[in-house]
């Protein structure tokens, strides 16, 4: 079975309405943020429409449907990943969620497993995120360990040449991006797991641009920890997932506190719930979570396996056409193997900015600028790109028109 | 295509593709170096005065059509004149810059720069603009206070 995009389009009203005189839309800015079908936009306002209370609070009928709510919300996503229900935690994004993490190491005592100190090292790359790169760079601030990272190939492929010494002994984490936001390279992850096991490291996966695009099965990836946004992956804001091994949460301190995630509370001290009730403190974000819910079950509905392929092909066919114009460069890999349907790219002099916005004219949306990964467009020579991020609901036609706008981009300011 | 040519007037285009002062003069009273953090766009501006004029201003830096001509817009504009002069028609451009497309600029005290008067309907883009007229404001203080 095959993915139909224009069908797939019309399951997300935003898709329809015109931009900038009537322009259709032409969104490619989905690796910023998806855009919501009817499903998630209805079942997010359903529950404030019917069942909305406080989750695990009250003793009246609409706590109790709250509380199904939000679990069956928990459970679906911890299906989707191949995760047991209580390694799933919802935070607010990802980036709460990579701080979650960060700050419950920094919060571990000597002799926990998590406690960091000088002398102890965090492996990171070039290819992060800022969300996954300067909590790290804090937690080391904080506790004297060493931040390292592995270097970007010209390329755009992590430099694996030194893994041995760059995750060794002194090694306790390795942070990395799945799928690069802005280079579209998706990392090879089974040596980098294998040699942080050796040396035990836990790996933590920045999984925001690999959740939304293909399967992602944590126990088949063999890594430790895991964050996603909902709101990339056709699900609403204010809602994401902290994942970790069950017994690694076991033992990681909370990192924010208050209600509901105790177990018996004095005035002068306080015990933890078991996970994920110990890193979920204050009412959680109920609405978005079942949100979020509705969305996996739309993903699941079309097939991951379908929306990869199709992405697959989309990429392929943009990659092959903006490549006709002579002064495009790509930042990234030029071939798609291990790559997914992220495109940064210059066009001659034409700064990013200057031609998102005559691309805007036309009604298409890209994304420009540093992408959150200032430290990766400075090591590859270019101050800032424009990128094309594609998904489910994009079309042959819409990768045809960013081509003609782009060449358009060049008359208009040739 | 209206509503674009109203951002790209053919001035900017101009000064865009022929910066004005666009290489750093050694000699300066304060230099400072801004940054755009949303996009990257980065500034390196010298100011030098003669007791209360503006003896020069230089530049180097790069950014995008619209940040880049409001830099030599300035330039043009400022070398010359009085602080107080400078302060004047700085306030009168941020005012424009807010202005929301509801304004064309006062073209006796803007001259070029009210060719920027279409970045106002663009609130992504009001930052680029101002970029160098920061620049300025924070190198003109520093030079005045350093005499
Ligand atoms: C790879 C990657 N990591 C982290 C984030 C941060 O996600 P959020 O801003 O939703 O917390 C993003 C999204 O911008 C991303 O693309």
């Amino acid at each position: 079975m095959s993915l139909n995009p224009y069908e797939i389009a019309k399951d997300f009203p935003i898709l329809s309405r015109t931009i900038r005189d009537g322009k259709k839309l032409v969104y490619l800015d989905s690796g910023a943020t998806s855009q919501k079908p009817n499903v998630v936009i209805e079942a997010e306002s359903n529950f404030y429409r019917m069942h909305n209370a406080a989750a695990h609070r009250g003793a009246h009928q609409l706590a109790e449907e709250a509380t199904d709510a939000l679990e069956n919300a928990r459970a679906i996503v911890a299906e989707f990943l191949n995760a047991e229900v209580d390694e799933v935690v919802f935070t607010k994004s990802a980036t709460e969620s990579l701080n979650l993490i960060s700050y419950a190491m920094g919060n571990a005592e000597p002799g926990n497993r998590f406690h960091l100190k000088a002398g102890d090292s965090i492996v990171v790359s070039e290819m992060e995120h800022h969300a996954n790169l300067i909590p790290w760079q804090q937690l080391a601030a904080r506790t004297g360990a060493t931040l390292k990272w592995f270097e970007v190939t010209a390329e755009g492929r992590l430099d694996l040449s030194s893994i041995d010494s760059m995750i060794d002994a002194t090694t306790k984490v390795v942070a990395l991006t799945h799928q690069s936001n802005v280079l579209g390279t998706i990392n090879p992850l089974t040596e980098i797991v294998k040699r942080a096991h050796n040396v035990g490291a836990v790996v933590v996966l920045d999984a925001c641009q690999s959740v939304p695009h293909m399967k992602v099965d944590v126990k088949s990836l063999g890594i430790d920890f895991l964050a996603f946004s909902g709101h990339k992956t056709v699900g609403p804001t204010g809602v994401g997932i902290f994942w970790g091994r069950a017994e690694l949460l076991k033992d990681l301190p909370p990192f924010l506190t208050g209600g509901s995630m105790i177990e018996n509370v004095t005035m002068t001290s306080a015990t933890w719930a078991g996970a994920p009730r110990k890193f979920e403190a204050g009412v959680p974000n109920m609405a978005q979570a079942v949100g979020l819910g509705a969305a996996f079950t739309y993903l699941n509905k079309v097939g991951m396996e379908n929306i990869h392929a199709h992405e697959v092909s989309l990429t392929a066919l943009l990659l092959n056409e903006i490549q006709d114009i002579p002064e495009v460069k790509i930042v990234g890999p030029l071939d798609m193997n291990l790559r997914g349907g992220t495109v940064s790219f210059t066009v001659g002099e034409i700064h990013p900015h200057d031609l998102g916005q005559y691309l805007d004219s036309q009604g298409i949306a890209v994304r420009t600028g540093h992408h959150c990964a200032w430290p990766l467009t400075r090591k590859l020579g270019v101050p800032a790109t424009t990128r094309a991020s594609l998904y489910l609901y994009n079309t042959p036609e819409e990768i045809h028109a960013l081509v003609s706008g782009i060449r358009d981009a060049q008359k208009y300011f040739g | 295509m209206m509503q674009l040519d109203n951002l790209y007037q053919e001035v900017i285009l101009d000064h865009y593709k022929n910066p004005q002062n666009k290489k750093l003069v050694l000699e300066y009273d304060a230099q400072v170096h801004h940054i755009n953090p949303s996009c990257g766009d980065e500034i390196t501006l010298n100011v030098s005065l003669d007791g209360q004029s503006i003896r020069n201003i230089s530049w180097d830096g790069v950014g995008c059509s619209i940040s880049q001509a409001s830099v030599s817009i300035l330039t043009d504009l400022l070398i010359g004149k009085t602080m107080e002069q400078a302060q004047e028609i700085s306030d009168s451009f941020m005012h424009l810059m807010q202005s929301k497309g509801t304004e064309k600029g006062d073209e006796n005290v803007l001259e070029d720069a009210v060719a920027l008067a279409g970045v106002s309907q663009y609130p992504a883009r009001i930052k680029c603009a101002l970029l160098g007229w920061m620049a300025f404001k924070d190198a003109s203080v520093q030079a005045l206070a350093k005499k």
